[in-house]
């Protein structure tokens, strides 16, 4: 039911509010439910964020992006050495 | 003068200073400047050019008044000059028709009068007629303007729906959606900032070569409504149907993220600039390269054909087709 | 598009079509009697139309589109009442787009924008609490709409207005929960629902946990889904293993976006303006228990019912919309009397075809033309 798009922080500022970037449109964007730091400190400027209504929902975790992929990938494969084409 | 009033449009010293003023130096040409009620265009050289007169009217209400990529007066010429040379024809004569609303600043008019006459100047149109009102405070949005014109079609082009068969390829110049996702943006005030520009242009030089060649069947350019309404119109009138690829469809990458975030789809929106022509299959991929050849038509693409099975519909990245509704209403921005 | 793309490859998407085909042959579910897979989601009723995933499962698996479209089951007599406050003095109404254009009795808030009411289109809670900050002579009243997906951001949006100690902004809230609907089609005795593709986003606020429940009591298996093919098709996927193993659990399919635990400051912050009093109406659906989305004690005074004492208003669907049975999975949109005979997109009869998400504008809009209509 939610329009959650992944986009980039581009910048932060001291008030909770950054700027976030889709495919080239930049909206600011409330960092309160995320935080502008992550848990070691380090600043969330350049990491990837589910934006919704205007604010960044969820932090976007890349190795889980990438297992997903992975995961498929072994699919791809599994299937193609089952029917014997690979 | 810093605004609009009624008097400059109750037809006596008012009106006569605006005009004078305003869109007598601004438009000047010797036809509007004979000052008759009407204007008087020779015929002879017309009749030598071809058959048929292409006729067309189009009225501008654009909010905002002023966008990248354009204006309102840059849309009233190009709209109609547009819709003229689809038809294979080059527009001459424009009239226009102001309705200015009191209290409208004289500098934001004359912004738009000179834009109007730039565009016509480049596209070597004359404005040979028009008329002013003014009315009352809200009772209209500031100004609207309405466009009227006219062009010979020559002899050799005989473009129309009626030649539509199933086999035709479907052709589009450039990017969807250019103009609609620019507007919508400002129009709505979503805060979205983004490098995006309407694509609004004068489509005869890219029309021109086209003229001469063969198995070009008809084209239209994408105005309200998106290609999706063309492609509607094409449908309806051939009782065939379009069907497109949604991989094939240019599209920016700043307009598809302004879809993806609002929930919209590029085929309704609005474009400016753009032709979507029908050709016949033989002759697609020359058309296709004739338009690349030009800044206008760099991103020409085909993006699918007509085929016996009326309503027009899109097949999806995996195979799969689905209906391609024509909406009711302009589809809003969705956040669910 | 980064994390979008990559998630819509056609390969990928074929990929899990040939392993659905190999999972099908072991499902104990057939043509005749599929596999129900409830996606609650409008979102993904959105995805699977706009991509036609449908169309390429095997005939042993289908779906069933669930009542997650918080504008489909918006109570018509709600748009009423959004109108009668748009209506009065001073009053500046903020809605986000999904809502301008559902008719109430008569009249949609689109229309009440045409006559003059001060209606303007929002795309985040922010933008109309900064509307309050700058008309402070106007009362600025924002439209909540949405599951808890949106619900953090109102409630964010809210402790700032009370941080700024704002008086003139305030909030409509229609905002509803997600389990006490399921729980409501759980316990219709004769629902056909086999398993559930829980949304994506709704989880990243709540987290899984919530959802334990449904394989406990009720013995359904749970996958939560993103909202790309891939995720769809890997849910479903994910959905029929567990099927023929037998062995159900809730599985997180969306881990890129969906920690387990869901997000602790968005839950703290529903947590301090909202709770679930009374029983709320659901548009198509009835009356669901414990279902009634409120404003806390703290956050009352921007409660815009209370602000300004608006009359109940009900107002009756059409009586042969068969909006509950599709809920449930005992009719296709097609199957409803009413449905493109005389109840469509631009006329609703019912809540399923009032948003472009509801599970019969989709299939108005997107397979009118195409459907074979398969009888299972």
């Amino acid at each position: 039911m939610c329009i959650g798009i992944p986009a980039q922080i581009v910048a932060i500022n001291d008030d909770d509010s950054g700027l976030a970037d889709v495919s080239g449109v930049r909206r600011q964007i409330n960092l309160a439910l995320v935080g502008s730091y992550d848990e070691h400190g380090t600043s969330r400027l350049g990491q990837w964020v589910l934006v919704h209504v205007g604010f960044a929902m969820s932090v976007i975790d890349e190795q889980q992006a990438n297992e997903t992929l992975t995961g498929l990938q072994q699919v791809f494969d599994a299937e193609y050495l089952e029917q014997g084409e690979k | 003068m810093n605004t609009i009033n009624l008097a400059h449009g109750s037809g006596g010293l008012g009106t006569q200073q605006l005009l004078d003023h305003l869109f007598m130096r601004k438009f000047a040409n010797p036809l509007l400047q004979a000052r008759e009620d009407q204007a008087r265009i020779p015929l002879a050289a017309l009749a030598g050019q071809g058959q048929l007169l292409a006729f067309s009217t189009d009225s501008f209400v654009i909010d905002p008044l002023i966008f990248p990529g354009g204006d309102i007066g840059k849309l009233a010429i190009c709209g109609t000059a547009n819709d003229i040379a689809v038809s294979g024809a080059q527009a001459g004569f424009i009239s226009c028709g102001f309705i200015l609303e009191e209290g409208l600043s004289y500098r934001l008019l004359e912004t738009i009068v000179d834009s109007m006459a730039g565009t016509a100047a480049r596209a070597g149109i004359q404005i040979v007629t028009g008329d002013t009102k003014v009315v009352p405070r809200g009772a209209v949005d500031k100004i609207f303007i309405n466009t009227s014109g006219f062009g010979v079609i020559p002899q050799q082009v005989h473009w129309s729906m009626q030649h539509i068969q199933a086999g035709d390829q479907l052709l589009v110049s450039g990017t969807l959606g250019d103009h609609g996702a620019t507007i919508l943006n400002l129009r709505e005030q979503l805060g979205l900032s983004v490098e995006l520009q309407s694509d609004c242009a004068l489509l005869s030089e890219l029309i021109a070569p086209l003229r001469t060649m063969a198995g070009i069947k008809t084209m239209r350019d994408a105005t309200r409504g998106g290609v999706n309404a063309v492609l509607h119109e094409f449908a309806r009138s051939s009782q065939l149907g379009m069907e497109i690829q949604e991989t094939a469809l240019p599209v920016k990458a700043e307009v598809r993220g302004i879809c993806e975030l609002l929930g919209l789809e590029p085929v309704n929106f609005a474009n400016e600039g753009k032709l979507v022509i029908v050709v016949a299959p033989q002759a697609a991929g020359q058309v296709l390269d004739v338009l690349r050849q030009q800044p206008l038509g760099k991103d020409a693409a085909i993006i699918g054909e007509v085929i016996t099975t009326s309503g027009v519909r899109s097949t999806g990245a995996y195979g799969v087709r689905r209906t391609l509704d024509l909406p009711y209403y302009e589809a809003l921005p969705r956040i669910c | 598009m980064r994390y979008i793309d990559e998630y819509r490859q056609p390969d990928s998407v074929n990929a899990l079509i040939c392993q659905l085909n190999l999972q099908a042959e072991k499902l104990p579910y057939s043509a005749s009697r599929p596999l129900r897979i409830m996606e609650v989601c409008g979102g993904h009723t959105h995805a699977i139309f706009k991509f036609g995933l449908d169309q390429l499962l095997p005939k042993n698996i289908e779906f069933i589109h669930g009542p997650g479209c918080p504008v489909c089951v918006l109570p018509k007599g709600r748009i009423d009442a959004a109108i009668n406050i748009a209506r009065q003095q001073n009053v500046i109404f903020c809605t986000f787009g999904d809502a301008m254009r559902v008719p109430g009795k008569s009249e949609s808030l689109i229309i009440a924008r045409s006559q003059g009411c001060d209606i303007r289109m929002v795309y985040s809670p922010l933008d109309a609490l900064q509307l309050a900050e700058q008309h402070p002579h106007k009362q600025v009243v924002f439209f909540a709409l949405g599951f808890e997906t949106t619900m953090p951001a109102t409630a964010v949006t809210l402790q700032t207005a009370r941080a700024r100690n704002l008086s003139n902004f305030f909030i409509f809230c229609q905002h509803i929960t997600l389990l006490p609907s399921l729980i409501h089609l759980l316990k219709q005795p004769d629902n056909t629902i086999d398993a559930f593709l829980m949304p994506g986003h709704v989880s990243m606020i709540i987290g899984a946990t919530p959802y334990q429940f449904i394989v406990s009591d009720y013995q359904r298996p749970v996958v939560i889904g993103g909202f790309e093919p891939v995720d769809i098709l890997q849910s479903i996927s994910l959905l029929a293993a567990q099927k023929i193993t037998g062995q159900y659990r809730v599985v997180n399919q969306y881990k890129r976006v969906v920690p387990d635990a869901g997000n602790c400051n968005a839950q703290q912050a529903l947590d301090e303006v909202f709770r679930l009093q009374g029983d709320g109406e659901w548009r198509g659906l009835g009356m669901i228990e414990e279902a009634n989305v409120t404003l806390t004690d703290a956050y009352a005074q921007f409660d815009a019912e209370q602000h300004f004492n608006l009359p109940e208003q009900q107002v009756a669907d059409d009586p042969d919309a068969c909006c509950g049975e599709v809920l449930i999975g005992h009719c296709k949109p097609w199957q409803c009397p009413l449905f493109a005979n005389g109840c469509d997109p631009q006329n609703a009869c019912g809540a399923l075809m009032v948003s472009p998400e509801g599970a019969c504008a989709a299939w108005y809009k997107y397979r009118r033309q195409e459907v074979t209509y398969e009888y299972h």
